[in-house]
């Protein structure tokens, strides 16, 4: 069992998960704060139509997801045509494919807490910084993001911890490619499918121990947090 | 010098109120602007410093325009200069005291911001975070913070009403001497009489949305068919009916008295009512306490 644990194949799809987990969660960063900030502040229309949309993936079954974005990702389909072309590899079966995958299915994870945290922020904070000269990019980097850190927080831990567990969308899009789309969730079902039921197991504790261990760190900082407000 | 004339509808809890308002401040004044609580008092202050957009008008401020609907002008709040100090407050929890003056400076000067913490007398407060203040002390902050940016009008929503009412009567002195000290133009919205008379150089009497009385506090508050020796502004707080007398509870300031009115005259009155209570025939009794 040791040789099987000190081998590279062997941490591999855990490599692989967080590296995806984690690029996935630095786009979603980047993407979700600007959208959740204009669903929270500004006055577009057809609100009710974009936010239904953000909350899709959380309704959908992942193989729902997955069947539409292999179509979308595939060489024919826009995505993967366009991808094809730019880079010269189509999305699905491909790592890349995986991280927007993840992206679009774990948006809402990151976009509700942190609208969440926006709709809950003082607007009379806001409102001061502005007659105090300070620009909307100002007031949202200085003023806004500090105030709601417990919502980045959380929006961040549960996209990642939910990247790190998807299965459905991944094994759609990403199938089974060893260093490549390989991840965790995926490489346990596979050893439990040819019945490898202790590499199943430690895998399984791996992730098990991993998820608990990020989550509790997470609650005593948010307990921590909320105290110091 | 500060022009203001706008106008614009609001949505009132109960009803609809046609907001009109001019006016004109010179520097340095301290201004209040005193009525019930609902009739756009805050929605005036808003105004001037551009949170929200009147309907119509003109706002000007020594030679600057700041709004007007005619020539389509109307500069954002970042371009106004002017120090709000809001009835919560708005500090900004996650700096320190002063930090949040910092903020408010257009260029971080450590020194003014300690001295004007200083001779707000809070200094020692300065790396406090603002959660671990009293009502008090955020206010001193808040008002610390709005004079940092150095504005050309400041605008204080109710700042004291949250306050209990000893630290209430000494801001109110505070008040006053920053607005010297500092030598604002100094606009409040205040519900509270004797506030509004111990603060104001002059005072807007609004009601229904349109100025009602405009003047020095004296000329407001004190009517002139009456002697000013012994005479308070009071709400009838019940009325009872004993034999053929009538027996009002009048709720003046902080104090409650009770009256007696005849019956005739008790049925001009109902619970509720705003009267004015005085009396001439003697002088009262002074004595300390």
């Amino acid at each position: 069992m040791s040789e099987l644990i000190t081998s590279s194949e062997f941490w591999e799809p855990f490599w692989l998960t967080f590296q995806l987990a984690f690029i996935a969660t630095t786009i979603l960063y980047i993407i979700g704060i600007p959208i959740a900030y204009f669903l929270a502040y500004s006055k577009i229309r057809f609100k009710p139509f974009w936010e239904t949309l953000i909350s899709m993936p959380l309704v959908l079954p992942p193989s729902v997801l997955g069947f539409y974005f292999l179509l979308a990702f595939s060489k024919d389909g826009f995505l993967g045509k366009f991808w094809q072309e730019l880079f010269g590899h189509q999305l699905a079966f491909h790592f890349d494919g995986l991280v927007l995958g993840s992206v679009i299915f774990s948006l809402p994870f990151m976009v509700h807490p942190i609208l969440n945290g926006f709709k809950g922020m003082d607007k009379y904070q806001i409102e001061a910084a502005y007659t105090m000269g300070k620009s909307k990019l100002t007031t949202l980097l200085k003023v806004i993001l500090p105030s709601i850190k417990p919502s980045l927080i959380t929006g961040g831990v549960i996209a990642f911890a939910h990247t790190v567990g998807e299965f459905g969308v991944v094994l759609m899009i990403g199938g089974n490619i060893d260093g490549e789309t390989k991840v965790a969730s995926i490489a346990i079902y596979n050893q439990v499918e040819a019945l490898n039921y202790t590499t199943a197991h430690i895998y399984s504790l791996i992730l098990f121990a991993f998820s608990f261990v990020t989550l509790w760190l997470v609650y005593m900082k948010l307990n921590r947090e909320v105290k110091g407000f | 010098m500060i022009k203001i004339d706008i106008s614009k509808k609001l949505e009132g809890a109960s009803k609809k109120i046609d907001f009109r308002v001019k006016c004109e401040f010179q520097n340095g004044e301290f201004w209040t602007l005193f009525g019930e609580s609902g009739i756009g008092k805050t929605t005036f202050l808003r105004m001037l410093a551009g949170l929200e957009n009147p309907d119509n008008g003109r706002i000007e401020i020594d030679d600057e325009l700041w709004f007007d609907s005619y020539k389509n002008i109307n500069l954002p709040p970042q371009q106004r200069r002017v120090g709000f100090v809001f009835q919560n407050y708005a500090l900004f929890e996650n700096m320190s005291v002063i930090e949040n003056i910092y903020f408010a400076q257009h260029k971080k000067d450590e020194k003014i911001a300690k001295s004007i913490l200083e001779k707000i007398g809070i200094a020692k407060l300065k790396d406090r975070r603002p959660s671990t203040l009293s009502g008090g002390q955020r206010q001193r902050v808040a008002l610390c913070r709005a004079i940092a940016l150095e504005p050309k009008i400041l605008l204080l929503d109710e700042p004291l009403s949250a306050l209990d009412s000893l630290a209430r009567l000494k801001l109110q002195d505070e008040l006053k001497n920053i607005h010297d000290k500092f030598h604002l133009t100094t606009l409040l919205v205040s519900h509270d009489r004797s506030e509004v008379f111990k603060l104001s150089d002059f005072v807007i009497w609004l009601k229904d949305g349109k100025i009602f009385k405009k003047g020095s506090p004296k000329e407001i508050f004190l009517p002139k068919d009456s002697s000013r020796k012994f005479s308070f502004t009071g709400e009838i707080l019940s009325l009872e009916k004993r034999d053929i007398l009538v027996v009002a509870t009048i709720g003046i300031g902080q104090n409650i008295v009770e009256v007696v009115l005849d019956t005739e005259e008790a049925n001009d009155f109902r619970v509720g009512c705003e009267v004015f209570v005085a009396t001439k025939a003697f002088n009262p009794l002074v004595k300390r306490i």
